[in-house]
């Protein structure tokens, strides 16, 4: 009986250390395996480097609004093309989230979705933090309703103010005006956090921030398409891309900012005929940055590709005047720190 | 009115049965949903190429390295730490102590903390107070603090359920109290333990809210090394779906297989060294 235990015992230890030593040995296979996926990857991405002749290497980051993350992103991954040393992450913690982190000099880049606010700027100052802004693309702000829906086919911005305002009871649409049907009003639209809800309260409601608060909100644009979708009383407000990207299942209103009815498109967002939703997308580069040549490159490639940029990930491309502007911008702002 | 007595039980047993379609049925529900949509997306593709614009070179190899990474450390930070407190709470302390009391309920306190608070603690204490800054090592630490109260309590349990004839036999025999912990009680508990630990594991891995707080960022195109950025697989989902392109909620699914295969390769290792090292008296 004794020695049987003893026996037990030595076992159970035995298999302990066994335990123990496979789950070092499953770490060093995971670790080594990584390794080796390392080695190639950088293999991979030295010969590319080879091909194309980029040299810089090291890490830019970026953070800030999530309907610019898209095109940052676009532009590091043709990036990575052509300079496949140099790392560029890309988060998206909200244009406000962005420029807390980027004035407190965590970041290289803050995208935006709407221009830095005076309390922004002063965080900036206070942290020493010189920036300059450019603007990247264009966007039509749209406001969609179900495909169902025959009878919005414009809404004026005094509809919207009367539907969207702090304290608004609207909640049936023929509310907003007479001649509209009988069918319950169903509100979706971006939350707090979002660099759209601050543009459009601020142009609709005559003040940033200020909405009424019982609607569906989401910082996700597809649950506000799918809110829209599944109510035929539904509507909603997102940038241009997400309404390109469900043209067939949403209807885009024209809006009418005092001279006429004007639907949200590429050309009407340029000339700046769609009022007064259409509005500007920026990105904000640290000037201190510009010393290190990777973030010089990149947002140098940035400009320079813009328009290629912008149409392949569905934005509404700069005019060449803006374009002319971002590229001086960037010049000078170069020059300044010798770059 | 009076019902059989068969006929209660077998209404009971009706109710019982009922109860447990409600999970399976959900599961069930979910799964196809998922691999209808993620199939024909779940291919080399995803598991080699870093995120894209364009969805049909798109990965998400960054996030599930960065995923293996994470879980390889939470372990490596949990157990040793988890089966320490747990040892010493079972074996060493004494409950009748104001202190040892305290401990023990700031403990189960802590595992009903919710995650987000985590995240909060692990921004403003590593990635600010002590400017580790938003690197991996810090979101495997956060997760690991995390889910520290589950394995310590799962260990607890499995000590406890060590016969105490064991502990007296072995003390009878002239061993001292590490020995007696060491050769005998811990080895018994290594079932319940490890069982715990990868139940912990997997729900850590499954966390997003306070990497998200302590900045996993959602683009990135390189390996993921663990002093730099990363991001993690519950969060690459998150952000495909995001998205404007319909594409992308199906790589997302893809995605969410990926996810699920790896947390059930842990529940599976579990089961395994469960059985392997059970034993009764």
């Amino acid at each position: 009986m004794q020695t049987d235990r003893g026996t037990i015992t030595r076992i159970a230890l035995l298999l302990l250390l066994v335990a123990v030593l496979a789950g070092c040995g499953g770490d060093g296979r995971d670790s080594d395996d990584a390794a080796g996926d390392d080695t190639v990857a950088t293999t991979t991405s030295e010969s590319g480097g080879d091909e194309s002749g980029g040299d810089l290497s090291g890490r830019i980051q970026a953070d800030g609004s999530s309907t610019v993350g898209p095109y940052t992103t676009a532009a590091a991954e043709a990036f990575q093309g052509v300079e496949p040393g140099v790392q560029v992450t890309v988060g998206v913690s909200g244009t406000g989230g962005g420029f807390e982190r980027f004035c407190r000099g965590e970041t290289d880049l803050s995208n935006a979705s709407r221009a830095i606010k005076d309390e922004e700027i002063a965080a900036c100052k206070k942290e020493g933090i010189e920036y300059v802004e450019f603007q990247v693309a264009n966007d039509a702000l749209t406001v969609v309703v179900n495909t169902e829906n025959d009878w919005a086919q414009c809404l004026t911005v005094e509809h919207l103010t009367m539907i969207w305002n702090t304290g608004s009871k609207v909640n049936n649409w023929n509310q907003v005006d007479d001649s509209f049907p009988d069918e319950d009003l169903k509100l979706f639209g971006p939350g707090t956090d979002s660099g759209t809800f601050d543009y459009f309260t601020d142009e609709i409601n005559g003040e940033e921030g200020a909405s009424r608060s019982d609607y569906g909100a989401s910082e996700d644009d597809n649950v506000i398409v799918q809110g829209v979708t599944g109510e035929k009383g539904g509507l909603g407000y997102f940038g241009f891309s997400y309404f390109e990207e469900n043209q067939d299942s949403l209807k885009a209103v024209e809006i009418d900012g005092g001279d006429g009815c004007v639907a949200p498109s590429v050309e009407t967002a340029q000339d700046g005929t769609y009022q007064p939703l259409s509005r500007p997308l920026f990105i904000y580069a640290k000037k201190e940055s510009f010393k290190r040549p990777e973030v010089e490159a990149f947002v140098q490639y940035l400009i320079d590709n813009e328009t290629q940029i912008a149409e392949s990930s569905q934005y509404v491309p700069l005019t060449d005047e803006q374009l002319m502007k971002a590229k001086s911008d960037f010049e000078a702002a170069v020059e300044e720190v010798g770059a | 009115m009076r019902m059989s007595r068969a006929l209660k039980g077998g209404l009971f047993k009706g109710v019982l049965f009922l109860s447990l379609l409600v999970g399976f049925l959900t599961l069930v529900v979910l799964l196809v949903d998922v691999f209808n949509d993620g199939l024909p997306f779940l291919d080399r593709t995803l598991l080699t190429s870093p995120p894209s614009g364009d969805p049909d070179i798109a990965g998400a190899r960054p996030a599930i390295l960065a995923t293996i990474y994470i879980g390889a450390l939470l372990l490596a930070f949990v157990v040793p730490i988890g089966v320490a407190t747990a040892i010493y709470l079972e074996e060493y302390a004494n409950k009748t102590r104001w202190y040892n009391r305290l401990l023990e309920i700031n403990i189960q306190n802590l595992a009903a903390v919710p995650s987000i608070v985590y995240g909060i603690l692990g921004l403003a204490f590593l990635v600010r107070g002590i400017g580790l800054g938003r690197v991996l090592l810090a979101g495997a630490m956060i997760l690991t603090l995390l889910v520290l109260p589950t394995v310590i309590i799962a260990a607890r349990e499995a000590i406890r359920a060590v016969p105490d004839s064991i502990r007296q036999g072995g003390y009878a025999l002239g061993a001292t109290q590490w020995q007696v912990v060491s050769r005998q009680v811990l080895p018994a508990a290594i079932p319940g333990i490890a069982t715990g630990s990868i139940l912990a594991l997997s729900r850590g891995i499954g966390e997003t809210a306070p990497l998200i707080l302590i900045g996993a960022v959602t683009y990135i195109s390189f390996d993921p090394t663990i002093l730099g950025p990363f991001t993690a697989l519950p969060i690459q989902i998150y952000s495909f779906l995001r998205l404007p392109q319909a594409e992308f909620k199906l790589l997302a699914a893809a995605s969410i297989i990926v996810l699920l295969a790896i947390l059930l390769t842990l529940n599976a290792f579990a089961i395994f060294i469960r059985n392997r090292y059970r034993r009764s008296w």
